[in-house]
């Protein structure tokens, strides 16, 4: 692939990485690490009503190796975290993380001693989805809001991780 | 259920164990019976075997934090006859300094995890139980959640990656 | 433990060192339905010794509900057992009733009848949906999906604002009224979405050959067994023992309902799916009672001290903004003392013992969640089975972690 002289992808590369991007955002593979409510709204959003398989985002992988995007979908208690935090550490590169939920988000309405106020606390997140639990055209939008993430080539979170203040 | 067989169940048990029973009431329809924690074994097991009464239905266990008063804890039965259709709560009281009272894992089996629960979330100490370890809560955790005096918004340290 | 013992024994008349090997069957797999765990030590696919645990979702239910008035706690009612909230919601708001010895108006019970119902049916599609994508047969998940959405979007997104969490009840009546339309379209909905899914996905499994060789035998449990661990709900009455609140302690005006409670007689897991699948069935012959006797009226207890006064008064009149006030800022204010009271959900007995000192707030809840017993009895389910029956058996014990660790 040629570059320009002063470090600039070419016309190859440029059309090479638009491909590429292509094929990522009509093929993003689901993580649904669903815990509580949300996980029922998210078994919604992949039934016949809200079918999110038209988005491509069809096949859900519970493997952590196979899968692109971790869905995150309810409360994330202090005896949960290692468990997600391993996973999100076995999934490949380029990954996508999306909160959703309150609890997901900040914790919902779950103040106490057990509830970690959002899954931000450790881990970089790319999309929130606000909502107790959020409705499957939710879902639907933040899968799009992806697929916009990675036709742009918009920085992930994960490169502005952790957020320095 | 007719006006003689009302609280039978209160009746056989001051009638068998007197002095043990410490207080009785039926509020709001429940009949309650307090008694004193050195016999909860004997009174769990005559509730179950006796003829009249067949508590076989261990439905629930708990415990209540009074903080304030002398005795602490409260340790609360809910107690249910498939038979005989009707539901007694045995309560027993806990001092804070010797939170110790006897398992009733040999009269129900059932009881074994609401026990594990009241020691996770209490601090009551179960003699006898064959497992007495945390059941809600991650192993390290200290301290002990529902306890009045345990704030409720504490953060925790997050541990690493467990075995 | 006996079978391991044993089995060391007879590795070493082998001369062999031999340990059984431990799986982990983690809180993050398909088939746990999030946020089990289950530790098996194994000898080749059979089940030595099973231990569960469970706390991945504990969310201080009880803490949080010290801390709140008595209306606020119901919202984290509904996040109990989240596939049917609104029973959770019913069986919170009755036993504040009966401490502080309220009778709720007529309509308000066939209301409330007609809602638990609802949810009883939407519970026991998602148990069997997601038991049989577990066992391999996905096609009776998307099956019983649909009449899942048309509940939700058709009847109670109407009628409570949300789809699954829905925090409807209130002490003495409801939120509000059923909206225009919803009797008509609750029948339309019973006759002509759900009794054909219930068909079609009998007609897939029932007489299915593979399904009964997967279910049938397996996780089976005696009666008394289950009584003496504690089982309650289709899982008791699975293994033969007729016991079912709603007939032995009629609350919300069952008895005046004619309907049966389904019996099965070995307790495994084909029992449990043909209970579940009967349950529905009667559940909508209830429904249909309950829609032709619904009566007029009011839905609220004609008493300030317990409902919110009407909007319009509130503006107008000085009275009513104070009394007002007092609910949304104090809270109702409940008399000193200490109620037990159960209902029948779809999983169990699921039971709230509330200690109350006289407070705008509750000084203790406990929920007695129905699965806990059933998860405490996996081991004695599953141990001698095999791998694959943990996950049957699994599914169709229905254990949602949302109660189960409050």
């Amino acid at each position: 692939m040629t570059r320009e002289k002063d470090g600039a992808p070419g016309f190859l590369t440029t059309r090479f990485e638009a491909l590429l991007a292509w094929g990522r955002k009509y093929s993003i593979w689901p993580f649904t690490f669903a815990t509580a409510c949300c996980g029922i709204e998210v078994m919604g959003a992949f039934g016949t009503h809200y079918d999110i398989a038209r988005f491509g985002a069809e096949v859900i992988r519970f493997s952590p190796r196979q899968a692109d995007m971790l869905l995150v979908a309810g409360t994330v208690n202090y005896k949960m975290a290692p468990v997600l935090q391993r996973i999100y550490d076995q999934m490949l590169e380029p990954k996508w993380v999306v909160a959703m939920g309150a609890c997901a988000s900040s914790g919902g309405f779950y103040n106490n001693y057990s509830v970690v106020q959002g899954i931000d606390k450790f881990m970089p997140v790319d999309i929130y989805i606000p909502g107790c639990p959020p409705i499957p055209e939710q879902i639907i939008d933040a899968i799009v809001l992806i697929q916009k993430m990675i036709e742009t080539g918009e920085p992930r979170a994960r490169d502005r991780w952790p957020i320095k203040i | 259920m007719t006006e003689e067989l009302k609280n039978i169940v209160l009746q056989k048990l001051t009638g068998r164990f007197g002095a043990d029973i410490v207080a009785t009431h039926s509020d709001f329809g429940d009949d309650t019976a307090l008694v004193r924690r050195e016999r909860i074994v004997e009174i769990c097991t005559y509730l179950r075997d006796d003829p009249d009464l067949l508590f076989d239905f261990a439905m629930d266990l708990t415990g209540v934090d009074y903080l304030g008063e002398e005795p602490r804890f409260e340790v609360v039965y809910h107690l249910y006859s498939i038979e005989k259709k009707h539901r007694v709560r045995i309560k027993a009281r806990v001092p804070e300094e010797d939170p110790v009272i006897d398992s009733v894992i040999p009269v129900w089996v059932g009881m074994d995890w609401f026990e594990r629960e009241a020691y996770d979330m209490y601090g009551i100490i179960f003699r006898d139980h064959p497992n007495l370890k945390r059941i809600l809560m991650y192993e390290e955790f200290e301290g002990h959640p529902l306890r009045k005096d345990y704030p409720k918004a504490r953060r925790q340290p997050t541990v690493g990656p467990q075995e | 433990m006996a079978e391991i013992e044993a089995y060391r024994r007879e590795a070493g008349k082998l001369d062999m060192q031999a340990e059984p090997m431990i799986l982990n069957i983690g809180p993050s797999h398909p088939a746990t339905h999030a946020t089990l765990r289950l530790i098996a030590e194994l000898d080749g696919e059979t089940i030595l010794k099973l231990t569960p645990e469970f706390g991945y979702l504990h969310r201080c239910f009880e803490k949080e509900s010290e801390n709140a008035t008595w209306t606020q706690v119901i919202p984290y009612t509904d996040r109990l057992n989240y596939v049917s909230s609104l029973m959770n919601n019913v069986g919170y708001v009755m036993a504040v009733e009966k401490l502080c010895g309220i009778e709720v108006t007529e309509r308000c019970e066939y209301i409330r009848v007609l809602i638990c119902e609802l949810s009883r049916i939407i519970d026991h599609m998602v148990c069997i949906g997601t038991n049989m994508v577990d066992i391999g047969a996905l096609t009776n998940f998307w099956y019983f999906w649909k009449p899942r959405e048309e509940v939700y979007m058709h009847l109670i997104e109407p009628l409570t604002g949300i789809r699954l969490t829905t925090a409807y009840t209130r002490i003495g009546g409801l939120m509000w009224d059923l909206p225009d339309g919803w009797v008509e379209k609750c029948r339309d909905i019973c006759r002509n979405v759900i009794v054909p899914a219930i068909a079609d996905v009998n007609a897939l499994l029932t007489k299915n050959r593979i399904f009964i060789e997967r279910t049938m035998g397996v996780g089976a449990i005696t009666p008394k067994e289950a009584i003496a661990r504690g089982f309650t709900g289709p899982c008791l009455r699975a293994a033969g023992v007729p016991l079912d609140l709603r007939k032995d302690e009629p609350y919300l005006g069952y008895d005046r309902f004619d309907f049966d409670v389904p019996i099965g007689e070995e307790g495994d897991t084909c029992d449990r799916y043909m209970v579940r699948m009967e349950e529905m069935r009667q559940s909508l012959r209830i429904i249909e009672q309950a829609l032709d006797q619904l009566p007029e009226g009011p839905i609220n207890v004609d008493d300030p001290r317990f409902i919110l006064p009407r909007k319009a008064d509130v503006y107008e009149n000085i009275e009513a903004l104070m009394n007002h006030f007092k609910h949304v800022m104090d809270g109702v204010q409940v008399p000193v003392g200490e109620v037990y009271s159960a209902t029948e959900a779809a999983n169990g007995e699921l039971g709230y013992y509330i200690v109350s000192k006289g407070a705008g707030g509750p000084y203790k809840i406990k929920v007695r969640p129905p699965s806990l017993p059933l998860f405490q009895g996996m081991p004695h389910l599953c141990e001698g089975g095999m791998i694959a029956d943990l996950i049957a058996v699994l599914g169709s014990v229905n254990i949602i972690a949302g109660e189960l660790d409050r």
